[in-house]
């Protein structure tokens, strides 16, 4: 990188500070008004607006889970009638896991990973764009449909032959499986974004032995993202087919199978679960060193636990359908596998425990989520031994037992890392600290709600009663339990709305917060909050795993990027070597058309199957309008 | 926070909340071998999951705690070698329990040859139940109660005849999915008379909720009386209005989808009511069988169980009188 420079090419090299930054500013610049908003690749940008629309899902998805909790409190009760609570419960489900916990997790990576890698912007952008506009539609499809009265009334695993076309009647479970479609293609879009962006974009010296914790996991999701996510494509296309053109798959009267669904959700479905859970236990791995004040203990055998896990989730898929009457040799096979997930989840609770064991912990709003999550999080992987045994399984599925665990694992393992995440990050993206007094008051409230409402949900299930089930008779004494967790659950939304509140407040009042307010190591901290739109006027070089702690006066650069066009530096995947100069694209109002074009053919295709032959057109056009050369800097190199 | 503290709380409470756990639907007081033993693999897991968590709080209130820090070599050591037998510990743990589960489950796969069976065909919403028998008139159908001998495997063929449902009678055994174009099996047996209630697991459309069934288990006579009973067509009617009720089950709707043995009234579609006065229930759980109940059930069925596949059939006041005094008295 040291040839001779034309006068035209534009380097960090040859210029001083002040041209430089306004040169890079101008270069990756969003252009404000409103195209300029739609047109953005930023990727900071596309990652605020898909944190901020998963939130606003959660909060939807809440409200449900309140509506639901009104109908239970009493035995016999007929706030909702049994078609509303269908609906209700299966987009609770459906909307928690499809349109909040993987896109939320997917966002914080699209906003984080690049920082934290340390480059310019986030690998193949205008896909990036174009996911979030998809993401976007298949939410507001979904909750338009539940709206008008349309919405999936299935459960959020949609099981035929009742989501099928003989008993799923209506364009309901059309809706479902379109919905999958639009989050399959922007979860897929956003797993390969991050895969290039950390195999190739790392800033030179990373080596993999230096990738933060929340990078690995990521990539590990990223690829159990590629694998797992075909599956469910499959199956909610059979399903579409069969409902629409008449096909048989899941006939077993025309010699299809109803366990082939089966087979084919949970193949998707298990790993769903570690597709939220990883990046979750990644986020632990990155803030827990900066509350301890030391690096983590074990690295290595952390990042180990990632992969084992990320290669377990797709050999537990039979156990949920242990009761579904297969071979028993099939189902000791599964209950060994799933049991053995305890054991790189055991490395990663124990690495932890060594780290505050030999640290200073710090006990910030951050930090107090960390422990909310041990005290949870536990409880719901022991009760996941518990239901991975064959015998007790059959007594405990589809129970509200059940219902007691994952919400322990997918709430107490997932969403408190998270919303430790955002209190954590939330001063980077937005400049501004959230409170810590209300902070406090959050976790308190979180973790008190969430036990009392879910914890007698296990007693309730021993009891007998099972799940989706939208009332129940009084003479079976599930009456007074049922208030309890109904009245806890307010508790546990009033956590949730203080939440909101702090948030909202602080990004406009929060107390300023500086470059790195925590004294973290990780790179996105080497920049400033929240970060100018290229990132970092010189790309860091890294010497070790806490580069910031190690090098704490300026970290050593990379130099030799053009200034006047977008440009990244492409390293090694093993050793992060600059290998060499590559474009990076720039804004594109096509991604929007493309999205466009392409949501027309799918929501047309729930109603018939010529729009996937006309609607092809439209989309056709807008990729060839997206990658038509535009005589941009970008196209030209 | 207290963990530990909060931690002999959790067990407290939940210890209290278990001995209250008897009930006719509950996995918590099983009545027979096969729910005895998952009863036990659950205190075993239960136990062991409570000490281990116990162990991570304490560790984890240590290590807020303590204050003395040694040089990082050392501490890396330790860490080393803690982190390495927990995890081995863990390895042990579960192999342990990864045992026990399927010592159990070989246990509940022993084969019974002189099993009594019964088929169960789940609808939407309520329980087909054939007592089969070599001899075509020895075998009659019921719906929605189970009758079985104690001290005898039973031995309960599974089959759905629309979407999936799922056998459960917690009390009794762990629950078996009921799958179009499979067959399923459980056996258990049951030592004690008693009722025990059962309903449907699997999500099977609006009203899952109301899907019911009683396993009435009771000594060999008893149970030989009540299959008897069942073999016979259904009780004449007695009284002229009664009489009157059988002409309008007849010429109504009704015998479109029910069938009353004796009867003109042969439909297949809904549960068999030869002797749906022997019943404790109606449609599945709902109403206990009581001419008032039987008259409002056939008055508005769409509002007692929203949803369900019965509709409501116009009748006068008379008539409706009529027909549930009919019905009320097949015994």
């Amino acid at each position: 990188m040291t040839r001779g420079r034309p006068a035209e090419d534009l380097r960090d090299t040859a210029l001083a500070e002040v041209e430089l930054t306004h040169g890079l500013a101008r270069t990756w610049q969003t252009p404000s008004g409103f195209w300029g908003a739609l047109a953005t690749v930023d990727h900071k940008i596309i990652g605020r607006r898909y944190i901020a629309t998963a939130f606003v899902f959660l909060a939807l998805g809440g409200v449900l889970a309140l509506l639901m909790r009104w109908q239970l409190a009493r035995p016999e009760s007929r706030i909702l009638s049994p078609d509303l609570y269908n609906q209700v419960f299966t987009i609770h489900g459906t909307n928690m896991m499809f349109l909040f916990a993987v896109p939320v997790m997917e966002a914080m990576a699209v906003y984080l990973v690049p920082l934290m890698v340390g480059t310019r912007n986030i690998a193949v952008p205008r896909l990036n764009a174009f996911s979030y506009w998809m993401y976007l539609v298949g939410g507001v499809l979904l909750w338009v449909a539940f709206v008008l009265d349309m919405g999936p009334d299935v459960g959020w695993f949609a099981y035929v032959p009742l989501a099928g076309p003989q008993y799923g009647a209506g364009k309901r479970a059309d809706i479902w499986a379109q919905m999958i479609t639009f989050t399959e293609i922007s979860a897929l879009a956003v797993a390969v974004e991050i895969v290039v962006t950390v195999l190739k974009q790392r800033a030179p010296g990373m080596s993999l032995d230096r990738i933060p914790l929340f990078v690995w996991s990521m990539l590990v999701t990223s690829f159990i993202i590629i694998l797992a996510m075909p599956a469910v494509m499959v199956a909610s296309t059979s399903l579409i087919l069969d409902r629409l053109v008449g096909t048989h798959f899941f006939n077993p009267a025309e010699g299809g199978d109803v366990l082939l669904w089966q087979h084919l959700f949970w193949f998707f479905g298990h790993p769903e679960v570690y597709i939220i859970f990883l990046p979750a236990v990644g986020m632990i791995s990155s803030i827990l060193p900066t509350f301890t004040r030391r690096p983590i203990f074990g690295y290595l055998p952390l990042v180990l636990a990632l992969v084992g896990t990320g290669i377990l989730a797709f050999g537990l898929w039979v156990h949920h359908m242990f009761t579904t009457g297969l071979p028993r040799v099939g189902e000791s096979f599964f209950t060994a596998s799933s049991m053995a997930i305890a054991v790189p989840s055991g490395i990663q609770i124990f690495c932890w425990l060594a780290t505050i064991w030999y640290g200073r912990p710090v006990l910030k709003t951050p930090m107090l989520f960390i422990l909310a999550f041990l005290f949870t999080f536990v409880i719901g992987g022991l009760t996941g031994v518990m239901v991975a045994s064959v015998p007790l399984d059959t007594q405990v599925h589809d129970t509200y037992f059940v219902v007691a665990h994952f919400h322990y694992v997918l709430v107490g393992g997932a969403v408190f890392p998270l919303l430790g995440g955002v209190y954590y990050w939330f001063p980077k993206i937005t400049g501004r600290m959230m409170s810590e007094r209300i902070g406090r008051w959050v976790v308190g409230l979180l973790l008190a709600g969430f036990n009392l409402t879910f914890f007698p949900m296990h007693i309730l299930g021993l009891q007998g009663m099972t799940r989706r089930i939208y009332t129940y008779q009084a003479d079976m004494g599930w009456g007074g339990m049922n208030l309890f967790v109904s009245l806890s659950s307010l508790v546990l939304a009033t956590g949730f709305l203080l939440f909101f509140i702090d948030a909202f407040r602080s990004a406009r009042h929060g107390a300023p917060a500086g470059d790195n307010p925590w004294g973290a190591a990780t790179l996105e901290w080497a920049t400033s909050s929240p970060p100018p739109p290229y990132n970092f006027v010189r790309i860091p070089v890294v010497e070790s795993a806490s580069p910031l702690w190690d090098s704490p006066d300026a970290l050593p650069v990379a130099t030799g990027l053009r200034m006047d066009r977008r440009e990244l530096l492409v390293s090694t995947v093993a050793d992060a070597v600059p290998e060499a100069r590559e474009s990076s694209p720039g804004n594109s109002i096509w991604p929007l058309w493309a999205a466009a074009a392409t949501t027309i053919l799918l929501i047309a295709s729930i109603f018939t199957p010529w729009a996937v032959v006309w609607g092809a057109i439209p989309v056709t056009i807008a990729l060839i309008g997206w990658f038509w050369p535009k005589g941009t800097p970008e196209d030209e190199s | 926070m207290k963990p530990g503290r909060a931690a002999r709380l959790c067990f407290l409470l939940l210890c209290l909340c278990c001995a209250g756990c008897t009930g006719w639907q509950s996995a918590m007081d099983p009545q027979g071998p096969a729910a005895r033993r998952l009863d036990q693999l659950f205190w075993l897991f239960t136990g062991t999951a409570a000490l281990i968590w116990l162990l991570v709080m304490l560790v984890l209130a240590l290590a807020l705690l303590r204050r003395r820090m040694p040089p990082e070599a050392v501490a890396e050591h330790r860490s080393t070698v803690a982190v390495g037998g927990a995890v081995a510990a863990t390895v042990l743990i579960i192999t342990g329990l990864t045992f026990a589960s399927y010592l159990a489950t070989r246990q509940d796969s022993a084969g019974h040859a002189d099993a009594l069976v019964i088929r169960v065909r789940g609808f939407q919403w309520w329980w087909e139940v054939t007592y089969p028998d070599a001899a075509p008139d020895h075998s009659f159908l019921t719906a929605n109660e189970i009758h079985i001998p104690v001290g005898r495997p039973v031995r309960i063929e599974l089959a759905a005849a629309d979407v999936i449902h799922s056998f459960w009678v917690p009390n009794l055994a762990g629950k078996q999915d009921m799958i179009p174009g499979r067959d399923n099996a459980l056996t258990f047996t049951v030592q004690q008379p008693g009722i025990y209630r059962g309903q449907c697991a699997e999500f099977c459309g609006l009203q899952h909720a109301h899907m019911a069934l009683l396993v009435v288990a009771e000594p060999p006579e008893a149970f030989e009386r009540w299959r008897a009973a069942q073999l016979a067509e259904a009780q004449a009617p007695r009284t002229p209005e009664a009489a009157e009720g059988q002409r309008l089950l007849e010429i109504k709707a009704c015998g479109a989808c029910h069938t009353v043995r004796g009867t003109a009234a042969a439909g297949t579609l809904g549960p068999d009511l030869t002797h749906l006065a022997s019943r404790q229930y109606l449609a599945a759980g709902m109403l206990p069988v009581t001419r008032g109940a039987l008259a409002a059930w056939i008055a508005d069925p769409q509002t007692i169980k929203p949803g369900n596949n019965m509709p409501m059939v116009s009748l006068s006041a008379d008539e409706l009188q009529a027909l549930s005094a009919y019905l009320v008295d097949l015994k």
